[in-house]
């Protein structure tokens, strides 16, 4: 059992153990959904909700069922762990879908082919695997999740800002685009080693 | 044993999220009753939410024309959206040209109607009716097209325009398809419809339309089609169809002149061998009668030695080119094969005529407003 407590965890998952910026977790949609600021809140908001929410179900499923101890299966049938967090996930991401197109068909346009993508966002499983890595308790779980989908949101509305300021710059032409793009979050990713060693969740 | 536990967990649990899923959606997607309003509230239809606007207009007896059964493929189901569409969807964009984004149309199959709509549809597709009908006769007219004429029971006439076509029911393994075939009879026979089957190879509508017998029962929908005879009888009519795409043509010029019986008009019909022609007595039987009316064939194909043929020979565009002088005010229907259009098309713009004033129709293997007159498109 990892006793580090709900609260350091969740400022290490924004800072120090950022998911885009330290695990490089998430980086598709991160790229390419940060033109406008609208849709980077938006889906900054989506990413965040669906990890808290998954790592919940996720939890109770690995728990609940795979491990060898499980009240509800003997078995040890972590082997599984893979398919089925992806497969929670992908209904997960569903249901979100639904509920965005229902009541903000602006914000369910302006995300378009990138929320069903969410399904297939690495930092989504990669928070499900560290969970399982890290042998967090529920409490600590959600908070990590909960402060993966913050620090996903964080990183993406500065990368957003930046690149919306930069719309102003007159740079070289083969740096345009997502080549800049790419410089501009590895200065960033530098920046962020800056909260290296302030909290620590091994 | 492990390997059945996994199974069994992997399995249940997809079992579970499905239908957590489906009842989400049932509950979720609930848009209740939406009003859409067509051409400014000449009628409004109130329509359960969540289904395409191209199913609801179905639904509703309004029978935006489709090919493609709402694939978003074949373009055909564009109306106007004045409110309540939402942004254009990356799957219209490649439909829908600049001018039709900015004036707000839209593919009907592409549209879920999530609230109230304000649509237009052209007055002409509010008169599109479905039409039961029945088999009159059918005459095989070559060796792979049949002359098929359907005498209609409900509603007992259709008022068409020469050049129109309708929209034929079919069944097939995956349900009914709809498939577009010209009008070849004239306007004046409102009580019957006639058309010209080519017979394509694994077709499904076209194998059906060949196999139907006297009596049998056809459904379709109808008249579609956009193109307008110039009503100027001074204006020059020239018809250039191309292998099975007499269809429209032949509607044409028996319209034509029955209407007006002096006005000039020409028809081109270019096929491969002697053995492909069709309709040419009938025509030359007009011909006698109108004085001003003029007939061509043209024989792509080498004849056979001591073949009898007092027609032309070679590629149609260059009988075109012979028998057309320049300068004449004209108007011209294309119907044939892609090439032929095109190279017809060369030769009209050199004897001066404006592209505005060239309709063609290319049985829908260039342009997606063209398969028309459908003839083959029947695939």
């Amino acid at each position: 059992m990892n006793d580090t407590s709900a609260l350091v965890i969740f400022v290490a998952a924004v800072f120090t153990n950022n998911i885009l910026l330290t695990y490089f977790l998430g980086m598709c949609s991160f790229l390419a959904c940060s033109r406008r600021f609208e849709t980077a809140i938006g889906l900054g908001a989506a990413v965040t909700f669906v990890l808290t929410s998954t790592t919940i179900l996720n939890y109770g499923i690995y728990y609940g069922i795979l491990v060898p101890e499980a009240p509800l299966c003997a078995m040890d049938l972590t082997h599984l762990q893979y398919i089925i967090f992806i497969a929670v996930i992908a209904a997960f991401v569903q249901l979100v879908e639904m509920i965005i197109e229902r009541f903000s068909p602006r914000l369910y346009h302006a995300l378009g082919i990138f929320l069903p993508l969410i399904t297939v966002n690495c930092a989504i499983l990669g928070v499900a695997l560290f969970m399982v890595t890290f042998q967090f308790t529920l409490f600590q779980a959600v908070a990590f999740g909960f402060g993966g989908g913050v620090g996903w949101t964080l990183v993406i509305v500065l990368l957003t800002g930046l690149r919306q300021k930069m719309g102003y710059a007159n740079l070289p032409a083969p740096f345009r685009g997502v080549a800049i793009t790419m410089i501009v979050t590895g200065v960033m990713a530098m920046a962020y080693m800056g909260f290296a060693g302030m909290v620590s969740i091994q | 044993m492990i390997y059945l536990a996994s199974i069994l967990v992997f399995g249940g649990l997809l079992v579970a999220l499905a239908a957590f899923l489906v009842v989400a959606e049932r509950f979720l997607l609930d848009y209740g009753v939406c009003q859409v309003s067509i051409n400014t509230g000449e009628r409004v239809l109130e329509i359960e939410g969540g289904q395409t606007l191209l199913e609801a207009l179905n639904g509703r007896e309004i029978y935006v024309p489709s090919a493609c059964g709402g694939q978003g493929t074949c373009g055909y189901c564009k109306v106007t959206v004045s409110s309540g569409g939402g942004p254009v969807l990356p799957t219209e964009r490649p439909l829908l040209d600049r001018k039709e984004i900015r004036a707000g149309v839209r593919l009907a199959c592409r549209i879920k109607v999530r609230g109230d709509l304000e649509i237009r549809i052209p007055e002409e597709i509010l008169n599109v009716q479905l039409y039961s009908a029945e088999v009159e006769h059918t005459r095989d007219l070559t060796y792979d097209t049949k002359e098929i004429r359907l005498r209609l029971l409900e509603p007992p006439a259709i008022e068409h325009r020469p050049g129109q076509y309708i929209q034929i029911q079919a069944p097939s393994p995956q349900g009914p398809v709809w498939r577009a075939y010209s009008i070849s009879s004239p306007v004046y026979e409102p009580n019957a419809v006639e058309l010209v089957v080519r017979l394509v190879p694994g077709g499904i509508a076209s194998t059906y339309l060949h196999n139907l017998k006297e009596g049998d029962p056809v459904t379709f929908t109808g008249p579609f089609g956009e193109f307008r005879l110039n009503e100027d009888p001074e204006t020059e009519i020239v018809c250039v169809a191309g292998g099975c795409g007499m269809a429209p043509v032949k509607n044409i010029i028996y319209s034509l002149c029955h209407r007006w019986p002096g006005r000039s008009c020409r028809l081109f019909f270019g096929c491969r061998t002697t053995r492909d022609i069709y309709y040419l007595d009938e025509f030359r039987e007009l011909a006698k009668e109108h004085p001003n009316f003029r007939v061509v064939y043209a024989l792509s194909e080498e004849l056979e030695p001591e073949e009898p043929w007092d027609g032309e020979t070679g590629f149609i565009h260059l009988a075109v080119d012979k028998y057309l002088e320049p300068g004449v005010k004209r108007q011209a229907f294309l119907c044939g094969p892609p090439v032929m259009i095109e190279a017809v098309q060369d030769v009209l713009a050199a004897k001066g005529l404006e592209p505005d004033d060239v309709f063609f129709d290319d049985f829908g293997l260039a342009a997606p407003p063209a398969r028309v007159a459908g003839l083959v498109g029947a695939v």
